[in-house]
Order: structure tokens, then sequence, then C-alpha cells
């Protein structure tokens, strides 16, 4: 090679085709399964029902976007609560950091929507073209009939799967048999069957075109993931010492036949015998294929495994592996469960404890108070009620202050606020200080405002100021 | 197939930069990801040539679409209008003092009053309506005091037709006269004294007492025997705690000497029949009107 860095710089690199071999064994059995559980997941949340009465929407699971509102069973978030979908998300988080320390890439191998997509459309792609040696000999043969109408057939399919799958997405945001309804009649909104157009593009190339390409470079994860991966952390790995040198068996001493089961089988194109790589999203099913292998060669299972890097490296010293146990039940995973679990209890409680009617009150600042004729002392407030319930409250509105204010609300004789269900309401409030109180001279005095719902006699009290002319 | 060759004895170029011994491959990128960036060139060109682009001497290239962002704005101007006709011309229908009865109308009403109030009435009543404070001769709408009266009715004369607005044929108008061509220094200095008298401010017994005659003579006309002003002139009251250009002597004196005349447009014509509705609406629902 030259000394010249660029010399060989080539502009692109020819993405190779990948054509992963069918393979049976525990993993890719626990991996139909999780598939078909999260693909039912998907499909079944938005259909099931959830009574919240007449004026609510009965769908168990709804990000209704036009009323800012997110329903998930028996709980109902307003946009002031978004703290708890930010909780949610940090939970997520630290989900992911516990799986990645303890186990790798396995939300990369078994969860991640690309692989449990790919892994539906390489399903089908075996389903219509055979196996891995007939769609190489297809790719390589030239377009007939036949090899037309087996491609058109798949694509087909693929693009099904894809219209299935953004519109599975649009019922999230809506309820959903009336929305299928409208889906078929061309009734439904534009944006959802942009949505789905979309969607289904998007499944199509990624699931059908992109695969292994996606997760090599354009997802960042498997770079974070490389930052979060300790020597401790379980992962797929070939046990070198054991399989090498590798060879036809009884001509190498080796337990490796260097039978490419593994590179075979693998959806991302690599050869776990080179080692940890960026592109291995751990799926363990070369794992399946190689225990297939020595099993029929009568040698030991686990020439791949879920090893740790100090497990791989005292046994080719001749030591031996630490119990997965202790890998995987190490201080630092320990750490996340605790901080994962503080903040599920913390929001839970929260949950539990949260009122259901919201109320802010915000004193107006320009101006801060209005001299009347009389020479009272005025000052206005801003109070915002939410009804977070199904049924329309009355609330009655009182206030605590050294002196004995007068409370008033704009445009009516009484303290009484109607806030009709699942709505907030505005209300213009004024309190008066007559000129002989303390509070209409000095420039802040300490008042609290009490809610009560006059039927439950449920009450809040917020704490606030009246700004008196102290010149 | 090509031989396959194990991928870390593949000897790729580095970028020649180094970091604590670690060195920077200048590996090939993907050709999608190539095509990626060729497509973002092709559909850039394109987009110069649909939307407007290109620098001008006068503005830029029209673009072939004819799109603009004036027009976008004017168009969703025309909708929010065309959506708003309706309700607009039921607040037209709507005598002032029903509005209030109808909550859509009235939440019309005030949100679109307090735009107006922002855009055209802040400049002098202040952003909180509240003149800016007392004394500083621009009236506070919050308060309870009203020179020309605070019903919404007469609050949508007032804007309607404005004060002393000389243009403007039905405006309101009155005038003080400037005492200071017709009385003596001392008879003013009596009469300011009385005047604080009224709302029972610190004043000097004695010239108040002379002052209450020369009140009786000069001012009763228009401000009332008492001193509680004349709405149909648009006399203040000047008895209560309210003061427009300021409750100390020197200022009272001054204005019984030189007189005050505030001046608010009109605006029948400058903004829309509705829009004068909504602000008058607003401004009563401020809190002081009656």
């Amino acid at each position: 090679m030259s000394n010249d860095p660029h010399e060989q710089h080539r502009l692109f690199e020819y993405a190779e085709p990948v054509f992963p071999q069918r393979v049976k064994g525990p993993f890719r059995s626990l991996k139909w399964w999780l598939m078909g559980l999260m693909l039912l997941v998907y499909y079944i949340t938005p259909w099931i029902r959830w009574d919240r009465g007449a004026s609510l929407p009965d769908q168990a699971v709804l990000i209704d976007l036009a009323n800012a509102r997110f329903y998930f069973f028996w709980i109902e978030i307003w946009p002031h609560e978004f703290y708890f979908i930010a909780g949610l998300l940090i939970m997520a988080g630290l989900g992911l950091f516990l799986f990645t320390s303890a186990l790798g890439r396995v939300w990369c191998g078994y969860a991640c929507p690309q692989t449990v997509w790919t892994d539906l459309f390489i399903l089908v792609e075996r389903w219509i073209e055979g196996d891995r040696n007939a769609r190489i000999r297809l790719l390589r043969a030239p377009w007939s009939f036949d090899k037309w109408r087996k491609r058109i057939t798949k694509w087909v399919i693929w693009f099904l799967i894809g219209v299935a799958t953004g519109g599975a997405w649009v019922f999230y945001f809506a309820d959903a048999p009336t929305l299928m309804v409208e889906l078929f009649t061309g009734q439904a909104a534009f944006v959802a069957y942009a949505t789905i157009v979309v969607m289904a593009v998007i499944t199509f190339v990624f699931g059908g075109f992109m695969r292994e390409q996606i997760c090599t470079y354009m997802c960042p994860w498997p770079r974070i993931q490389a930052a979060m991966m300790d020597e401790h952390s379980l992962t797929v790995s070939y046990r070198e010492w054991r399989g090498e040198p590798r060879g036809k068996p009884g001509k190498a001493e080796g337990d490796c036949i260097d039978c490419m089961a593994c590179v075979n089988v693998c959806p991302q194109g690599i050869d776990i015998r080179e080692g940890q790589q960026v592109e291995c999203i751990t799926c363990a099913l070369c794992i399946d294929a190689c225990d297939a292998m020595m099993e029929k060669i009568g040698k030991p299972r686990g020439l791949i495994d879920y090893v740790a890097l100090v497990d791989a490296e005292a046994e080719a010293k001749g030591g031996k592996h630490m119990s997965v146990w202790k890998h995987i039940l190490r201080p630092r995973n320990l750490v996340y469960v605790v901080l994962w679990a503080l903040i599920g209890v913390a929001m839970l409680v929260m949950l539990f404890v949260r009122s259901d009617f919201g109320v802010s009150v915000r004193p107006d600042r320009n101006p801060r108070f209005v001299t009347l004729s009389s020479g009272d002392i005025r000052n206005t407030y801003d109070l915002r009620l939410s009804n977070q319930t199904g049924e329309t409250r009355v609330f009655h509105l009182s206030v605590k202050a050294d002196d004995p204010l007068r409370l008033d609300l704009q445009g009516q004789s009484d303290l009484n606020i109607e806030v009709p269900a699942n709505k907030t309401i505005h209300k213009r409030v004024y309190l008066l200080a007559k000129p002989d109180y303390s509070a209409a001279h000095s420039a802040s005095t300490p008042v609290r405002f009490w809610i009560e719902d006059v039927e439950t006699h449920d009450k809040t009290n917020v704490d606030t100021i009246f700004a008196g002319d102290a010149e | 197939m090509k031989k396959k060759q194990k991928k870390s004895e593949v000897d790729y170029p580095t970028t020649g930069h180094e970091w604590d011994g670690i060195r920077e491959y200048d590996k090939p990128m993907p050709r999608w990801w190539l095509n990626t960036l060729y497509m973002c060139i092709v559909w850039a060109i394109g987009y110069t040539i649909a939307y407007p682009a290109w620098p001008l001497i006068n503005g830029a290239t029209p673009g072939l679409l004819g799109w603009s962002s004036r027009a976008d704005v004017a168009a969703e101007i025309a909708k929010v209008n065309e959506q708003n006709a309706e309700i607009s011309a039921k607040l037209l229908a709507t005598p002032m003092a029903e509005i209030g009865s109808d909550a859509e109308l009235a939440n019309f009403a005030k949100a679109g009053g307090a735009a107006v109030f922002r855009t055209y009435c802040a400049q002098c009543h202040g952003e909180g309506a509240d003149g800016g404070g007392q004394g500083t001769g621009y009236p506070s709408l919050q308060d309870d005091d009203w020179l020309w009266g605070g019903e919404s009715d007469t609050i949508h004369t007032t804007i309607t037709h404005g004060i002393r607005y000389e243009s403007d044929d039905d405006t309101r108008f009155s005038e003080m006269p400037k005492f200071g061509e017709i009385l003596e220094e001392e008879e003013i200095t009596s009469i300011a004294n009385f005047v604080r008298s009224l709302s029972n401010l610190e004043h000097d017994a004695a010239l108040a007492e002379t002052g209450k005659e020369l009140f009786a003579d000069n001012c009763a006309a228009c401000h009332g025997d008492t001193g509680t002003g004349d709405r149909e002139q648009g006399a203040p009251n000047l008895t209560d705690a309210i003061w427009l250009y300021g409750k100390d002597l020197d200022t009272i004196t001054k204005t019984i000497t030189y007189a005050r005349f505030g001046v608010m447009p009109a605006w029948t014509g400058r903004i829309s029949d509705a829009q004068i509705k909504q602000v008058a609406f607003y401004v009563h629902e401020l809190g002081g009107g009656e």
C-alpha cells in the first residue's frame, strides 16, 4: 500500500446482498414468539375498549392530539402533566442502559422494530423465493417471467404489510372503529392517509431493502451501546480459543469446521468469528446454527455463545467462567434497577395522589393594582380551573387572608364556578381591600385561594399575593 | 462472489489524523448514502427553480410555482375572516348590552377585543389598560370611574367617535375654561384647596372656605354643586379617589389655571365596526364596566 492515504480512496462501497439462511433452535423459537407477541400488542392495542363515561373516548390507549389528551387505560394525561411522559421516557432510557449493560445489544437483536419487521419480511421472502441458495440463484438468474412473478408477489406482500403497519399506527391517534370505517369509505382525514402511505413506504424500504444498512449506518444506537457495554456484559461471541485453528474435521485442531453456517444465517452479513463488531445486533441466530452443527459432529455446544469478555479471557487461559448471575447482578446493573424502580414508584405515587382537578391562579401584574373611586384597592387574578373527570363539576371559590378582602368573579354575583367535563375554564377574579386595610398599603400581602368541589368537598388551595399601593 | 477477506485485514487508508494513538479510517460510504447526497442536490436545484431562491437586485427569483410567504399570510387571514364571518355578523347584529349573555359571542368579542386593544389602544392606555397609573393623563379603563360613562353602549360611542377629535362631527366635546385668564392666582389656590377638601385630602381650611364660594360660582355648572361631576359633559367627579392628572395642590392649581384637553381619535373608519364592538366589550369587561 502506498503511503498516501487517499490514493486508493473509493467514493462508495457496494452493499453486499445478504441472504440469511433458515435456522432452527431455541433462540430462533424465542424470537418467533417475541415477534408474534410484539406484533400482536402493536395491532391489538388500539382496539381495546375502556369505558370512561359518556363524554370521553372509550379507547384504552389513545393519543388525542386535537384535544391534547393522552389516555392509557385508567390514566388520563393532560399537557401540563407531561412530566409523566418524560418520566416514562427516562425509565425507558434506564431500561435500555440496564439491558445493554447486562445483555449487550439485546434490544437490537430481539425487540427493535427494524429487527422484528425485517424478520417478518425475510419470512415472506423465504416463503416465496425459497431459502438462501434458491434466493442467490434467483438473484443471478436473468429476468424471466418466473423471476418477475416471484419478485412482484414478494413486493406486493411487503407493501401490504407496510400498509398494515401504517394502518395500525394511525389507530393510536383516533377512535379505531370509526377511523377504520372512514378509511375504507374515503372519509378519513388527509393526514391519516398520508401517514399510512409514508409509514408503508418506510416499512417497505427499510424492511425489504435497507435492512442491515439501517443498523450499520443510520442508527446511532450501536455506537451509543458500544460505550455502555463493559467486560461483564453478556454478548454473542465465538470461543476462539476452542475453535481455532479451524478446518475440516480431523484435519484441524480446533472445533470450528469452517462450515460457514454462522455466516449464512446472519441477517447482518458478518462473520461472528471475527469478534465483536459494530454490525452485530446479537440476534443469536449464529448460536442456533453452530449448536446444531456441533451436535451433528458430536462436539459440545457453545462454540458460539453468550459470553462476557472477562470469561472469554479466563477460558482462553484455561480458567473457569463466572456464573451468569454474577455478571447480571453486578453493582452497576443493580444501580440501574434501583434508579429505574425509584422513578417508577415516584410516578405511581404521583399518579395516585394527583388531584382530578387542576387550579392555577396568576395575579395580574400589569397593573399590579387598581385604585377604585372609593379608594378601594383592587387586584385581578387569572384563574384557570381544569376538570379532569368525565362529569360536570361545580367549584366554590373562597379566599383566606388577614384582612377580610372581598372576592368577586367577573360577570357573576356568586362564587360558584361550573366547569364542564374534561375542560379548562378561565375566570377573572377580583380581590378588593378597603383603604383602611393594611393589605391596601403594603406592597405584598400573602393570600390563599381555596377551591372546593361543592359535592365531594375535595379541596385544594393556591397561595399568591395581594399587591397594595405602598407609596 | 469475490473472495471473502477478513474485514479487519483490509488495509483501509486513514485520514491521517491521530488522537492518543487512535487513528480515523477513511472508509467509503455505502452507495445508497452517496446516491442520497446526489438526490438531495437534484432536489435542491429543483427547489430553487420551483420556489423563490436566487437573490436579485430587487428581491429574488419568484420561482415557477409562484409561491410567496406574503400570499400565504394573506390566504391565512382571508381564511380566518371567512371562518369568523358568521360570528362577526352576529356580533354586529347584537346590541352591546346583550353580548355578555351569549357565551360564544362574549368569548369571540373578548379575544378579538384584547388583540385590538393591544394594537391600537395600548400606546396611550397602557398594555394593562390602567393608563400607566394615576396622574398620567391617560384614563385607567380598569377602575370604576368614567368621564363619559361606563355602560357598554357609552364606551362603544366613545370609541367610535373619539374625544375632542375635531374631524368627527359626533365626537365627544367639552372645554374647561383656562381660569388663569379669568381668576386671580389666590382665587385659584383657594379653589384648589376646596377641591382637595372634597375628597378629604389635606388642605388649608380657611382657603377652602373661600374656595367653596368661588367653586359654586365658577365650577359647579359643570362639576356639580357637590363636585361629583357630570358625565353628559365629561366633567370629572372631583370627590373620588381617582385623579387623571394628579391630586397634589400644584397639579390641581395648574389644571385650573390652564385647563386640560385630552384627545382620543375616533376609531370609526380606522378599524372595522366589528372590531370597535369587540374592543368596547373587552374594555367593559376589564372590571369597571357598569
